[in-house]
């Protein structure tokens, strides 16, 4: 059986615990990598971050990316959408195609 | 690209003619595994960029309930409201077999049956707004876990789909070429072979020829006469 989790700032997060998700607010990129990291290991399936956090620690997430689970996916936080989400959409069809045919550039 | 070094003989010959056919067969292979991953991964692509960008826009309203419902009482209520959830969300995961990538499938559980208790609050001491909010998250909240299965999915079909391409390109323009060329120079070398030992046994032919008739002795006798 896995859980979900949510990190972020405590502003952006704390609703996901109302819903039954662990939450876990952390704002600093370092203490954000050594959740993840315990959390990925802890059985957690889906791991959401918010997009603000997760830009600081790109390198730890890319460790995941290959791996089957955890899934970390970045969501908009209170301080508003940053696009960081719909760009990760975009990575994975540029390394697939090789060139990013469904966004078109913008 | 001759330049590694191949025996010239018959059994590397059939060797490097099996190994070309296997190559072939694998090359085959594989381009259609590619086309087909890409068919897929394409699809679900813009099924993964369509939840986004519904889950977004979803969490931004949501977020901005909670910024109003935070706004309408003080934050030690939020605070004790939020303290203990009387729901929790389990994941199970199943595994699909896309063209060979394992891609997870997420069915959620909650561990109360009822999926609309989700007020971990007596509603004496806190805003309406506070239950809209929390009401506006948890709709958000399946399309959340679909798009945490899709994306995912995306990213460990597109690194399926980069392998994949290497791999093709790989026999198509180094291993298939290489195979061929070797087989090519195996062929002419061992042709070469043949043509000089026949030309070997014809001059050894007329020597003996020679040895035993004596023909240019009498020739010469023949034009002395």
């Amino acid at each position: 059986m896995y859980k979900v989790a949510v990190i972020g700032d405590r502003d952006s997060i704390y609703g996901f615990a109302a819903l039954g998700l662990d939450t876990y607010p952390v704002t600093e990129p370092v203490e954000a990598a050594k959740k993840l990291r315990s959390l990925a290991e802890n059985n957690y399936a889906v791991i959401y971050i918010t997009e603000a956090l997760a830009a600081t620690i790109e390198t730890e997430i890319d460790r995941y990316r290959a791996a089957r689970l955890p899934a970390i996916i970045p969501i908009p936080g209170v301080s508003g959408n940053t696009g960081m989400g719909i760009l990760n959409v975009k990575k994975s069809v540029e390394q697939a195609v090789g060139s990013d045919i469904i966004f078109n550039g913008n | 690209m001759a330049n590694t070094h191949v025996n010239p003989t018959r059994m590397e010959l059939t060797r490097l003619k099996r190994k070309l056919a296997t190559t072939k067969r694998g090359h085959k292979l594989l381009k259609d595994k590619r086309d087909e991953l890409m068919r897929q991964f394409l699809e679900l692509v813009r099924v993964n960029k369509a939840l986004r960008e519904k889950v977004e826009a979803g969490i931004a309203a949501a977020n901005k309930n909670f910024v109003l419902a935070r706004a309408g009482m003080p934050d030690e209520m939020v605070n004790v409201a939020m303290m203990a959830p009387t729901q929790e969300v389990y994941l199970e995961v199943a595994e699909r077999n896309v063209m060979s990538v394992d891609i997870p499938v997420f069915t959620h559980k909650t561990r109360i049956a009822d999926a609309n208790n989700i007020y971990s609050y007596g509603f004496a001491f806190t805003s309406c707004d506070l239950d809209d909010a929390v009401n506006s998250l948890a709709d958000i909240l399946p399309d959340m876990l679909q798009l945490a299965e899709c994306e995912k999915s995306c990213q460990l079909m597109a690194a399926e789909i980069e392998k994949t391409r290497r791999r093709v390109n790989a026999l198509e323009h180094v291993i298939i070429p290489e195979t061929q060329e070797n087989i090519k120079y195996i062929t002419m070398k061992l042709d070469e072979n043949e043509r000089s030992t026949q030309i070997r046994l014809m001059k050894v032919k007329d020597m003996l020829l020679e040895e035993a008739h004596h023909y240019k002795e009498r020739q010469a006798e023949g034009f002395a006469v």
